[in-house]
């Protein structure tokens, strides 16, 4: 820390690094949930959900219905805003620069680059630097994690697959990013260089990765979240944070189970906590298993 | 940071040296609140509550100063405290997770029995006796807070992420708490920050974000969004063995508030 120069000058700095990710580390060992209405989101804020993710549909609706997928309207999305004094997050298409801008104007607190919205540009993704708001992004694997920060997300969370309740591939994400974070961190400094380039991501981030241990950002999970039980496993797989999209509010009794995901989330090492929430919640979401959905529908496949 | 002394105030000279070498040692009836001796004995053990929110970083960070830290969530690991830090993250939650697992009771108690306390950001709303615009849920009622510390804090007060920034801050009371110690302004990380609307007579304010810092002028209660010119506003607070900041010195590396409020825990400032 240096001391001032110009004293008559502001230091005030906003959107900066650590502001953007100083946001995410303030979610951490919470639950962020998708909601349509600002009705769902007052149900969320009152469960102890630590944001909500503000979109037009939620991923099970959009696997069902079809179609293209797109920012939500405005109009809703301040409606939420005024609904809830948690933060609001909302998703643009992934390098739709513009509905980002948009996002910014409205003042959400975190912009969502999703693969669940259909992707605007098959080859960038948003130069996020260029913005004062954060993102997060999704990520399969480490490399893809790497590559959105590079681009600038201050927030990753593994992908999963989106609007099936079905969490194999949540787990499977949490896995593989943790096992590829261990074996950098058990690599000799010479050998990063080609594990940079296998991973395609920056040779600075990989450095910084094998010598911390984890990533630079905070990581959470999603993708298929459905129960409390789903939510602890994440947390014990390293996840920060949950969030849960469908999962809530296309089961049978959403105030309840949104309860039980933030408590089972903050509880995820006590099974007897967790056994306890489950009672009574009713039906979970009927669900997709991923197997059955053909290749093209998968969502976690959009985004490089 | 072990100590031979199991007096009841500190000693010059003969504690905490890691902490303490070029401090001048505060007169005992300054330390902390009556009925609660500071402990001096042994390393301390601050808690951090562990319910949602940045513990790893508030954990790092008092770990780098030598003392232990450890997560609570139960209120049966409260007992083995010192003292407790209340993290940032958000406040609707942790106000949900303290009472729904029963332990906003019992910190109430510990908090009323002098049990030194730390809270930035929403820790600072946790701590506040009176939040000036809480959340209501869909029944009416009202966020809820620990309290203790006479102070009147608005949530959000900076703006949303869009507004969130860092400044230099002036920090009273900095520059003789230690090793860490120096006049150079503190990095303030301010994140959908509150601020102190109105401090009690007993409450000491330590830092304010001047007002050419000040973003935005804010909402105000008499003129309802009315254009306020800029004001400086208070951001950090202490009174007795509570300290409250609205940013977050935990996530830029400055160890200085913390090692104040340790040494408040031992009852050396």
């Amino acid at each position: 820390m240096s001391t001032v120069e110009d004293r008559s000058a502001t230091t005030a700095q906003t959107g900066g690094n650590r502001v953007k990710r100083g946001m995410a580390e303030m979610l951490k060992g919470g639950v962020i949930m998708d909601v349509v209405t600002a009705e769902q989101a007052r149900i969320a804020e009152d469960a102890g959900a630590v944001a909500v993710m503000a979109l037009e549909r939620v991923p099970a609706d959009i696997r069902a219905q079809g179609g293209v997928s797109r920012m939500s309207d405005p109009d809703m999305i301040d409606s939420i805003i005024e609904a809830v004094s948690i933060p609001v997050m909302a998703k643009a298409r992934i390098g739709h620069f513009v509905e980002a801008q948009v996002l910014q104007s409205l003042g959400v607190d975190y912009i969502d680059e999703s693969e669940v919205l259909t992707p605007a540009d098959f080859t960038n993704h948003i130069d996020k630097w260029k913005f004062t708001i954060p993102f997060v992004c999704g990520a399969t694997n480490l490399g893809e994690a790497l590559r959105r920060i590079n681009e600038g997300a201050a927030m990753i969370r593994s992908k999963g697959e989106a609007g099936t309740g079905d969490v194999s591939n949540a787990t499977m994400h949490m896995r593989k990013i943790r096992s590829e974070i261990n074996r950098l961190s058990s690599m000799a400094e010479d050998e990063l260089y080609v594990a940079a380039k296998e991973l395609q991501a920056p040779y600075e981030l990989v450095k910084e990765v094998a010598s911390a241990g984890r990533l630079p950002v905070v990581l959470f999970t999603a993708g298929g979240i459905a129960t409390p039980a789903d939510a602890a496993m994440m947390m014990q797989l390293g996840a920060d944070g949950v969030f849960v999209g469908s999962g809530i509010f296309k089961s049978g009794n959403p105030a309840e189970r949104a309860n039980a995901i933030v408590q089972a989330t903050t509880f995820h090492d006590d099974p007897d906590t967790i056994a306890k929430v489950s009672r009574g919640l009713g039906e979970a979401m009927v669900g997709i298993n991923v197997e059955e959905i053909p290749q093209p529908h998968r969502l976690a496949e959009r985004g490089w | 940071m072990t100590s031979p002394s199991s007096a009841p105030f500190p000693v010059p000279g003969a504690l905490s040296v890691a902490l303490s070498d070029a401090a001048p040692t505060v007169a005992p009836e300054a330390a902390g609140s009556a009925g609660r001796t500071p402990r001096t004995g042994r390393d301390v053990v601050v808690g951090v509550l562990a319910v949602q929110g940045d513990v790893r970083e508030h954990i790092a960070t008092v770990e780098s100063l030598g003392a232990r830290a450890v997560p609570v969530r139960r209120a049966s690991e409260l007992a083995a405290i010192d003292g407790l830090i209340l993290p940032g993250g958000e406040s609707t939650t942790m106000d949900k997770l303290t009472r729904t697992f029963g332990l906003a009771g019992p910190l109430r108690g510990l908090i009323d029995g002098g049990l030194p306390v730390y809270g930035s950001c929403a820790g600072m709303i946790l701590l506040s006796d009176v939040i000036a615009d809480p959340s209501t849920d869909r029944h009416g009622n009202p966020q809820q807070t620990l309290g203790g510390l006479d102070i009147v804090v608005r949530r959000n007060a900076f703006g949303r992420q869009r507004e969130s920034f860092e400044a230099d801050l002036a920090f009273a009371g900095l520059a003789a708490t230690g090793p860490a110690a120096g006049d150079d302004p503190v990095r303030a990380v301010f994140i959908r920050a509150p601020w102190v609307e109105k401090v009690g007579a007993d409450v000491e304010v330590l830092a304010q974000v001047p007002a050419a810092e000040t973003p935005q002028a804010g909402p105000s209660d008499a003129a309802p969004g009315a254009d306020l010119e800029p004001v400086a506003r208070i951001v950090a607070v202490r009174s007795g063995n509570l300290l409250a900041t609205s940013f977050h010195p935990e996530v830029t590396g400055e160890r200085r508030v913390h090692e104040l409020f340790i040494r408040m825990i031992r009852g050396e400032a």
